[in-house]
């Protein structure tokens, strides 16, 4: 671990040049010229300085799915893709539904020591929907939770969900809901329409995200409790959290960078490889994804990574598992979708995928501006150098990516944690 | 043609060419020496990882009468509950190399996965995946309809057919659909609005949810099987109400054209989609539907596998 580091010539995310100075975890000094004086330089001239990348969503698979990631090998992925920060998701084996299970991933973090790892708590025991997890106990440990979320699963059943975010209340925490009514998604394989009706595969309407989303947002607003809307897909649900929003009640809500850029079409290969839950939509949803996120109706990026071993992809769809990888190539894919079109600038990129998210999980000392004082969690990006994603190089255990072949935008030259940098790419 | 997984991979010149070689195979059928050596030494693999019993025995005569050698391979279930993955299963035909593997599978794009996948080299046949298409069904289907409707022409223009039931979950209508329009038809889908696809506006037909008001303009009538497992999925109130308004009938019958057929892809259920004197009168083309598949099957394979050998060439 070296004490001083020297990121030299970088563009910071408000669009100034200049030179950043990281000693003893925080960041020293900024001025147009600093002289290295022994500390280590990363030349990044080409590249923009981003604060250290907060995912709000990630399946990092330990405990109980350790063939398909561990928190050591998610984190390698975490940094890989600039990410200072995780969310693990609580549907492990066993679920992390306790005090126990969320300290035991709190602490593989910690020793794993490449970036930090927030545990999810599980609204509801086992993911059941039936009874509420100890939340408490979560909240009061080591770990601290302050976002549940039994993601995987809806919380269907409303008095679970009216309880569960008047119950978090106690600490201003957050309950993530998995939008997804379940009577009208049974046996659901991909987006329900034109493209669905053509494959013979079972469809996923829209209006089953919709139709939670409107009951979650009159239920926050009802007992003033805070709503976190994971994975929004639809164009019909951004109307929805728009209206919210214009309302005052307090939700926000993420996407992911699979939905920003892929569409239901690719459901005609019958390659489990795009099979996600909630599934790729329509171009429109793509497109309403995309304003909503740049306007802000849409808080945050995040990546919903969920790894799964090959055997689960190497079959027909129907038997396959949904997910896909996402920690490695979030930053690019937003960089295509969002900077190169025009639709967003660096600092709300920043906003989108660091500051926003680190709120939302009240996630202190992450997520913070790049400034004197601040602590030195910083992602080092060259945005214009294109790379092929290539699933036989990721740090991922898994392979489950839907970018494979993909040529993209935007390599990760650094990533500094806590003054240290956890990774340096090809670049340097 | 390589494979043969769905009729949206086909022109319409493709089509046809199946069609007018499976005529030139019947021929020969109907003659003295039913057996042809044009497959010798080819193996050919039936993969049925789904009950079908009809459909088995109908490639397997295709095959027989073309001499190649048919291995049947029947993974019941699917592959999670059987153990053994489509993979695993693929890399065993290969193995054993397999000339064209004909599957049969429950998971809508098997056969498109098998065909894709770098797990084995021979021709795939979709002898039916999911909920997906039912490609060589649609081939003796129209087949069977220009034999009896077309006077003669090379295609279906100018004929109204009707595909009635349960389009949603219908593998043979989506193929009879692509196929029956690429050959010039005006398909009609008489369906309860539950059993239609999302999307069907955009398909190239037109939809109805009156059977009475489109019976007496048809040319033919293809019924669709209905699983009563429908029912308790809520698809429509019960049997009976079924019947009343989207099962075939003597009255129905009674209205159709004087030259108008009947079709079923079978097996049927007699007394819920069709009453059982509706199946068994003149103008049900039932079997010879079954008779007509052997021959569109002979042509699948034969054009597969044979490339441009002259068929009826000797050894």
């Amino acid at each position: 671990m070296s004490s001083t580091i020297l990121i030299s010539g970088g563009t910071l995310p408000d669009g100034k040049k200049s030179d950043l100075l990281i000693k003893d975890g925080k960041i020293s000094e900024i001025a147009t010229k600093i002289e290295p004086q022994g500390a280590q330089v990363i030349a990044a001239s080409n590249s923009i300085l981003l604060p250290g990348l907060v995912d709000l969503h990630t399946h990092l698979r330990e405990p109980g799915k350790e063939d398909a990631e561990t928190v050591e090998s998610g984190s390698r992925a975490g940094v890989k893709g600039g990410f200072t920060a995780l969310s693990a998701m609580a549907n492990t084996s066993p679920v992390a539904d306790t005090a126990g299970v969320v300290e035991q991933v709190y602490r593989l973090g910690q020793s794993t020591g490449l970036l930090d790892v927030f545990p999810i708590g599980a609204v509801t025991r086992g993911l059941e929907g039936e009874h509420l997890a100890e939340i408490g106990a979560m909240a009061d440990s080591v770990a601290r939770v302050r976002v549940f979320s039994d993601d995987g699963h809806c919380v269907f059943d409303p008095l679970v969900m009216r309880r569960a975010l008047e119950y978090v209340k106690k600490f201003n925490g957050v309950i993530a809901q998995h939008a997804q009514e379940p009577r009208l998604t049974q046996g659901s394989q991909m987006n329900e329409g034109i493209v669905s009706s053509q494959l013979g595969l079972k469809g996923w309407p829209a209006i089953a995200e919709e139709a939670i989303i409107a009951r979650d947002v009159l239920l926050a607003d009802h007992v003033q409790a805070r709503l976190h809307i994971c994975h929004l897909t639809t164009a019909g649900g951004v109307e929805i959290i728009r209206w919210a929003k214009a309302r005052g009640i307090k939700v926000t809500a993420e996407v992911t960078p699979h939905h920003l850029l892929l569409t239901d079409e690719l459901a005609r290969s019958y390659d489990p490889i795009f099979k996600v839950n909630p599934p790729l939509r329509t171009e429109a949803d793509v497109m309403a994804l995309r304003e909503a996120l740049a306007d802000g109706t849409i808080d945050i990026v995040a990546t919903d990574h969920a790894p799964h071993p090959a055997e689960t992809k190497e079959c027909e769809w129907q038997e396959a598992s949904f997910g896909m990888l996402g920690l490695e190539t979030a930053l690019s894919i937003v960089n295509k979708t969002m900077v190169e079109t025009g639709l967003m600038n660096w600092a709300t990129v920043a906003d989108r995928m660091s500051y926003a998210p680190a709120r939302i999980g009240l996630y202190e000392n992450q997520g913070q501006e790049l400034k004197v004082g601040a602590p030195a969690h910083i992602a080092v990006m060259n945005p214009t150098s294109l790379f092929t994603v290539d699933r036989d190089l990721v740090a991922s255990r898994s392979r489950n990516t839907p970018f494979h072949g993909m040529e993209l935008p935007g390599q990760i030259v650094a990533t500094i944690f806590n003054g240290a940098v956890v990774y340096e790419g090809s670049q340097l | 043609m390589r494979h043969l997984l769905s009729i949206s991979d086909l022109s319409k010149a493709e089509a046809l060419q199946i069609l007018n070689t499976a005529e030139e195979l019947a021929r020969v059928s109907d003659g003295p020496m039913k057996k042809l050596p044009t497959l010798r030494g080819r193996t050919i693999v039936n993969l049925f990882a789904e009950d079908s019993t009809r459909t088995r025995i109908s490639f397997e005569a295709a095959a027989k009468r073309l001499s190649a050698d048919v291995i049947n391979f029947s993974a019941k279930g699917s592959s999670v509950s059987k153990g053994e993955s489509l993979k695993d299963t693929a890399q065993t035909l290969q193995a054993m190399g397999a000339d064209a593997v004909i599957i049969r599978h429950s998971a809508s794009g098997a056969a498109q996965r098998l065909a894709d996948s770098q797990w084995m080299t021979g021709s795939v046949v979709n002898a039916g995946d999911g909920t997906h298409e039912h490609p060589s069904q649609a081939l003796l289907d129209a087949f069977t309809i220009r034999r009896h409707l077309a006077h003669g022409g090379d295609d279906l223009t100018g004929l109204h057919i009707a595909i009635v039931g349960d389009v949603l979950h219908s593998r043979v209508a989506r193929s009879n659909v692509l196929l029956l329009t690429k050959l010039g038809a005006q398909v009609t889908l008489v369906a309860p609005p539950t059993l239609l696809p999302v999307g069907v506006e955009s398909w190239p037909v037109k939809v109805s949810y009156d059977f009475d008001s489109i019976i007496e303009s048809v040319d033919a009538v293809m019924m669709l099987r209905i699983q009563l497992e429908r029912m308790t999925e809520l698809f429509f109130p019960n049997a009976r109400e079924y019947s009343r308004y989207f099962g075939l009938n003597k009255d129905r019958l009674k209205k159709m054209k004087p030259t108008a057929i009947v079709m079923h892809p079978g097996p049927m259920n007699r007394g819920l989609e069709i009453t059982a004197d509706s199946a068994d009168s003149a103008r049900s083309v039932i079997l010879e539907q079954v008779t007509n598949g052997v021959s569109v099957r002979m042509a699948i394979l034969y054009l597969l596998l044979a490339g441009s050998q002259e068929i009826g060439a000797s050894e």
